[in-house]
């Protein structure tokens, strides 16, 4: 490839991601290991979706304290999403260990 | 069953534990229950849908229990189970365990754990298939039979507590208790223990203290848990608890380091060594003995 067939692939290709639509950002994965959410606590903003994925061998949950969501019973292995549609801070819990816990920060769109 | 045929089935099983409760209290001996005394069976921690390493075939090493306990020559008054029937409280896990404990020959009753009552259907789904007509409340519910007092309590469910009793259940239990004597023989059942043996874990009913303390009048009360898949006795005054073995998983003692409370993966070969069920014989002295799915 000449420097000239270089410069027009490479303006091609600038010119094709200019043109993809703005995809939305990968989600926020909680992981459930060792009787713990991995990270424990998180941010995200309005809209936006976190998934929970228990990579125990033992049954968790992700369930939030107010009630206002709840994975239910997740078996190894298993995820659960759940999208974030007001601000807030939500305190969550495991029903099946109550000892583990965890915090979501949802914070409003700017 | 005559004294000496008990101690000496006690001998043979070797592992077997055994206590006998007075009116002086429980002692550690081998004695027999009074000629034709009332006897139970528990069972617990059958986790019905659980399909790790720990134990690929939970369905099945719950089906041993139950052909062990149909085969015993007197058949006990009734069987209790002590709770986590299902894994993940999906309706084929309890219709799983229904239909494989439905080959039992005497009465069955149940009590949930905290993995029955999972989710909003969890708890719906488990009454659906095991709640008794007389249960009060989130279930418990208390009968006489043979001269003894027993109580069902449920310590799972509460708010988004597990092991919690609740005021509602704990007022109930004080009025359920008054009317009866100091000597009555007291039995009570519950899924997570009732005495803290690790709270780290879970492994604590948090206000068990309340309880416990409506409890301590009375000279023979003994108190079964289950959760914990493993054997852990305790006494508090005149008041004996004891956890019992899980019919699918053992777990690991509290304290090992790197353990955590889940599944256990037994070494190869001694799955039905740590699996099993427990005999209770009351009579003028009560008695209770616990076998592995190995021995039966």
């Amino acid at each position: 490839m000449g420097m000239k067939a270089a410069f027009l692939a490479a303006v091609a290709l600038v010119a094709l991601l200019a043109a993809t639509p703005a995809t939305s950002k990968p989600g926020t994965v909680v992981h459930i290991r060792d009787d713990a959410f991995t990270p424990a606590s998180i941010t995200v903003h309005v809209g936006d979706s976190v998934t929970f994925v228990n990579d125990d061998d033992d049954a968790h949950t992700a369930t939030a304290d107010d009630g206002s969501w709840d994975s239910e019973g997740l078996n190894q292995g298993e995820k659960w999403t759940h999208t974030y549609a007001k601000a807030g801070t939500i305190k969550y819990h495991c029903t099946v260990h109550p000892m583990m816990h965890g915090i979501v920060v949802v914070k409003a769109d700017s | 069953m005559k004294r000496g045929d008990f101690v000496g089935h006690v001998a043979w099983t070797g592992a077997g534990i055994l206590y006998v409760l007075g009116a002086e209290g429980i002692v550690r001996q081998a004695a027999s229950a009074a000629p034709g005394a009332f006897s139970f069976v528990q069972i617990s921690d059958s986790h019905i849908g659980y399909t790790g390493p720990a134990n690929a075939d939970v369905r099945g090493t719950l089906a041993e229990a139950i052909a062990a306990i149909n085969a015993m020559p007197v058949q006990p008054s009734f069987v209790i189970h002590t709770g986590d029937v299902t894994h993940l409280s999906k309706q084929t896990e309890f219709d799983d365990a229904r239909a494989i404990m439905s080959s039992l020959r005497v009465p069955l009753i149940t009590i949930p754990g905290e993995h029955d009552v999972i989710g909003v259907e969890g708890p719906k789904r488990y009454a659906a298939s095991f709640a008794r007509a007389s249960a009060m409340g989130r279930g418990w519910s208390s009968w006489d039979q043979g001269g003894i007092h027993f109580v069902a309590l449920i310590n799972v469910g509460e708010g988004e507590t597990m092991g919690k009793l609740g005021d509602e259940q704990l007022a109930w239990l004080q009025q359920d208790l008054a009317a009866r004597s100091n000597d009555t023989p007291i039995v009570v059942f519950g899924h997570v223990p009732l005495f803290a043996v690790a709270p780290e874990w879970g492994w604590t009913t948090v206000d068990g203290t309340k309880a416990i303390g409506m409890l301590q009048r009375f000279s023979a009360v003994t108190v079964l848990n289950g959760h914990i898949h493993q054997i852990v006795e305790h006494t508090e005054g005149r008041i004996r608890f004891a956890t019992a073995r899980a019919t699918a998983f053992p777990q690991a003692v509290f304290g090992t380091p790197g353990a955590t409370p889940g599944p256990l993966k037994p070494a190869p070969g001694t799955l039905l060594d740590v699996l099993g069920y427990r005999t209770v014989e009351v009579g003028t002295l009560a008695a209770w003995q616990d076998h592995s799915l190995a021995q039966a």
